[in-house]
This record gives C-alpha cells, structure tokens and sequence, in this order.
C-alpha cells in the first residue's frame, strides 16, 4: 500500500475502509504527506489513501473513480 | 428573472392548498384538536403519488406537524386521529407506489454477491437515472442553478432531521455511530457549522429567501417529495431499517455530487460562500458514508438480519426519489423554464 497520512494524539483509535479511506477517532491534528499540518476539527476524519484526492489529506470520494482493484485496501475486504 | 430575496412566504406559515386532499387538511387544522370529529374517508387514487402536487402539499403539512408545527395552529393536531387517519390513507397510497417502483432495484441489490457494504455502494454508484450534479458541474446557467438551490432548500433547511426521529429506535452500538454523523449534521458543538445553517447561508449568499420552507409554495410534488418520503420512514418504528439506509444512501450519493455542484455555483459566478455548504459536503459526507454504511447499517444488520431488506429499500428509497427529482427538473429547464422563483403558482386551489 502507498503512503498515507499520519494522525497525531494521544488516543487515536483507527479503522481501515475496503477499497477507501482510513477512518480516524480521536486525532488532534494530521501530518499530509507532503508534510503540511492540519488541525481535526470534526469527531471522525477520513484519510485519504488512494492520492486521489482533491482534499489530502482528507478523502472526498475520488477513491471511487478508481477501478475497484486499484481503490487502496482493496486486500482488507472484511 | 431575478432571484426573489423574499417569497412573502414567512416562517409558519400554512401551505396553499392544491386541490381536495390538501384543502381538507388545512379545513381540519382551522379547527379544534379537541372537538371529536368523523375519521374520514377520502379519495386519495393517484396515478403517481411522487407527481400529485396536492397529495404531495397534504403530506408535507401533515408531517410538518412533528417538526416546527405552523403559526397560530393548535400544537394538539399532531396526535389528532381525525388527521392520523388522513395520513395513514395518503401513506399507503405513496408506499403502495414506492415499494412496486423499486422493488427491481432491491430485489438484485439482495442477490448479490459480497458483503452488505460492499452491495450497498454498488446499489448507490449504479443506480438508473439521469446526473443532476453533472449538469449543475458543467453547463447549468445561473438562473437554473439559483433554481436548483430554491428547490433544494425545501429538503436542507431540515436536513438530518428526519433522521434524528429513528435514534431511540436503535441497539447501542448502532445508534452510537449514527449519532457520530447526526452530531457533525448538527456543528459538533458549534451552532453556525450546523448544516441546516449552512444552507441558510449559501441561501442568503446567493439572494434567495433564507427562511424555513419559503419555497414551499413554489415548488413540484417531487421536490416536496425529498422531505415528505424521508419523514414517513423517520417517523414509523416499522420503517426504521429503511430510515438507517435511506441516511447511508444520502451520505454516500453526497462527496463526489457536491464537488460539482460547488463547481458549479462557481462557474456562474455566485460569491463563494454559496459554495461553502457544498463544500463542506464534499470532506464530511466522505467521512459520513463509511460510517453509515459500513457501522450503522452494518451493525444493525448484525444484530437484525430480517432488517437487511428494509436496509437496501431505504436506500432504493432514496435514490428513486432524487431521480424523480432531477428528471422533474431537468424537463423544466429543457421546456425553458426556472422554477420555482420563474413558475409560482400562489392560486389557492
Ligand atoms: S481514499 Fe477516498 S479519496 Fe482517496
Ligand atoms: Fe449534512
Ligand atoms: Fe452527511
């Protein structure tokens, strides 16, 4: 799997979506990958993981354009 | 035409009546709660209830009686059997109709093969029907997307609402979930991010009427239908599989539509903080619809597999009726025409 963003705090609780983002609880703030910082502002943020989208580090869909062997995590199919 | 900053329409007050269904309610809702009465029987035949202006007028008020409730009329009519009766006859009608139109749709989302999850994204990403936000995106002009905006603000000046209703009706680790996404519909804890607000806003940006429901009076049966379908699953315990998916299809028909329709108000060249509550849609609905597919629907059908149905019906629900929508208003804007601030009707019936 690509790189993805990181999430920072002190109880980050993560959850892997099939063929989509990484959905995270408990973040204070999100490194993106081209290193800028930003603050979470909602109770669960979505990471971006397919570099699709046009939001990074946060996920805005674009994952679903994508053939659904590429979509990212496509393997952790429940 | 020019966008109207009011339709003289104020917060509570009554619809105008379409025709006899309508009329009768509002005859009744003059009246007193308390005063027994005959339960009657009406004619309520219609050959497309999602198309039927005056069912359609008589619904949303009755509805409208469980959430703000009307100016100067007795708060006692919510709970009067003389006006349950008349809903319980309309409601058949518009399920009888719903239930035929997407049982195809439900039928092979049930056949399927793969997980709930997977089958739900697969029902929402293919479902039949013309591309409102593509044509919104790409080449709407400025008068049809003031006109898209009017419309939609009938349905997202309440938005998340519905919704709310079928809390209590859920186990504790489904409505733990869904209350993660109603707490973000609702700001997370700051008023002016409520989304319901910032619709008012992207109203009040773009020189449209901001107030609750003031198009009301202006607009089709398939607009009023966004609002009228979605309160009938929200309101019935019975309906409460179909009110969970119904929510998960809104969430996941939302990120990618509302990239466009941001683009869109943008490319007419509306002030940018008409775009703020597309925007918005776009981050938190991407967020929203793995929550809502993959935990609300997902646990409750862990825990309620005889609810899996229901689940891709309220689904279907949704989708049917924001087709109907977008094809109503796509053949209104071929014809030339821009309702609702082009095409009032203020006639009372
Ligand atoms: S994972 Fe959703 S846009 Fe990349
Ligand atoms: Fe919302
Ligand atoms: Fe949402």
């Amino acid at each position: 799997m690509s790189a993805i963003p990181q999430a920072l705090g002190a109880d980050v609780r993560t959850q892997a979506c099939p063929g989509g983002p990484l959905l995270v609880r408990g973040a204070e703030q999100v490194v993106a990958l081209d290193g800028s910082v930003h603050d979470v502002l909602r109770p669960v943020v979505a990471l971006c993981r397919c570099a699709c989208s046009s939001r990074a580090p946060w996920c805005d869909g674009a994952h679903k354009m994508l053939p659904p062997a590429r979509r990212p995590g496509a393997e952790d199919v429940r | 035409m020019q966008p109207t900053p009011s339709t003289g329409r104020a917060p509570g007050d009554l619809p105008i009546a379409r025709g006899p269904l309508s009329r009768h309610v509002l005859d009744l809702l003059s009246g007193d709660p308390d005063v027994d009465g005959p339960l009657v029987d009406l004619d309520v035949s219609s050959d497309d209830p999602l198309a039927d202006d005056d069912l359609q007028v008589a619904l949303w008020t009755l509805y409208e009686l469980h959430f703000r409730g009307f100016t100067g009329i007795d708060p006692g009519w919510e709970w009067s059997p003389r006006l349950l009766h008349v809903r319980r006859q309309l409601e058949r009608v518009l399920l009888a109709h719903l239930l035929n139109a997407v049982a195809p749709e439900v039928d092979a989302a049930m056949a399927a093969s793969g997980d709930l999850a997977s089958r739900f994204f697969e029902l929402c990403e293919t479902y039949p029907g013309p591309s409102l936000s593509s044509v919104v995106g790409r080449q709407a002009d400025r008068a049809q997307v003031l006109d898209f905006l009017a419309h939609r603000s009938v349905y997202q000046l309440k938005e998340a609402d519905p919704h709310t209703f079928v809390v209590p009706r859920l186990d504790a680790v489904t409505k733990a979930t869904l209350v993660e996404i109603q707490f973000d519909e609702y700001g997370a804890g700051r008023p002016d991010r409520v989304h319901q607000h910032l619709y008012a806003r992207t109203m009040a940006a773009a020189g449209l009427d901001d107030a609750y429901a003031a198009y009301v009076d202006d607009v089709p049966a398939q607009t009023l239908a966004l609002s009228t379908v979605v309160s009938m699953l929200g309101l019935h315990q019975r309906w409460r599989g179909a009110a969970v998916g119904h929510l998960a299809a809104v969430e996941a028909t939302s990120s990618l539509p509302c990239r466009l329709y941001a683009a869109g108000v943008r490319r007419v060249g509306l002030p940018d903080e008409v775009a703020t509550f597309f925007d918005e849609h776009v981050e938190a609905d991407a967020v929203h619809e793995q929550l809502a597919v993959r935990d609300v629907c997902g646990s409750l059908v862990r825990a309620h597999p005889e609810l899996e149905r229901d689940v891709l019906l309220g689904a279907a629900l949704c989708l049917h009726t924001e087709v109907r929508f977008a094809e109503m208003l796509l053949a209104a804007w071929a014809d030339g025409s821009t309702a609702p601030t082009g095409r009032a009707e203020r006639v009372p019936a």
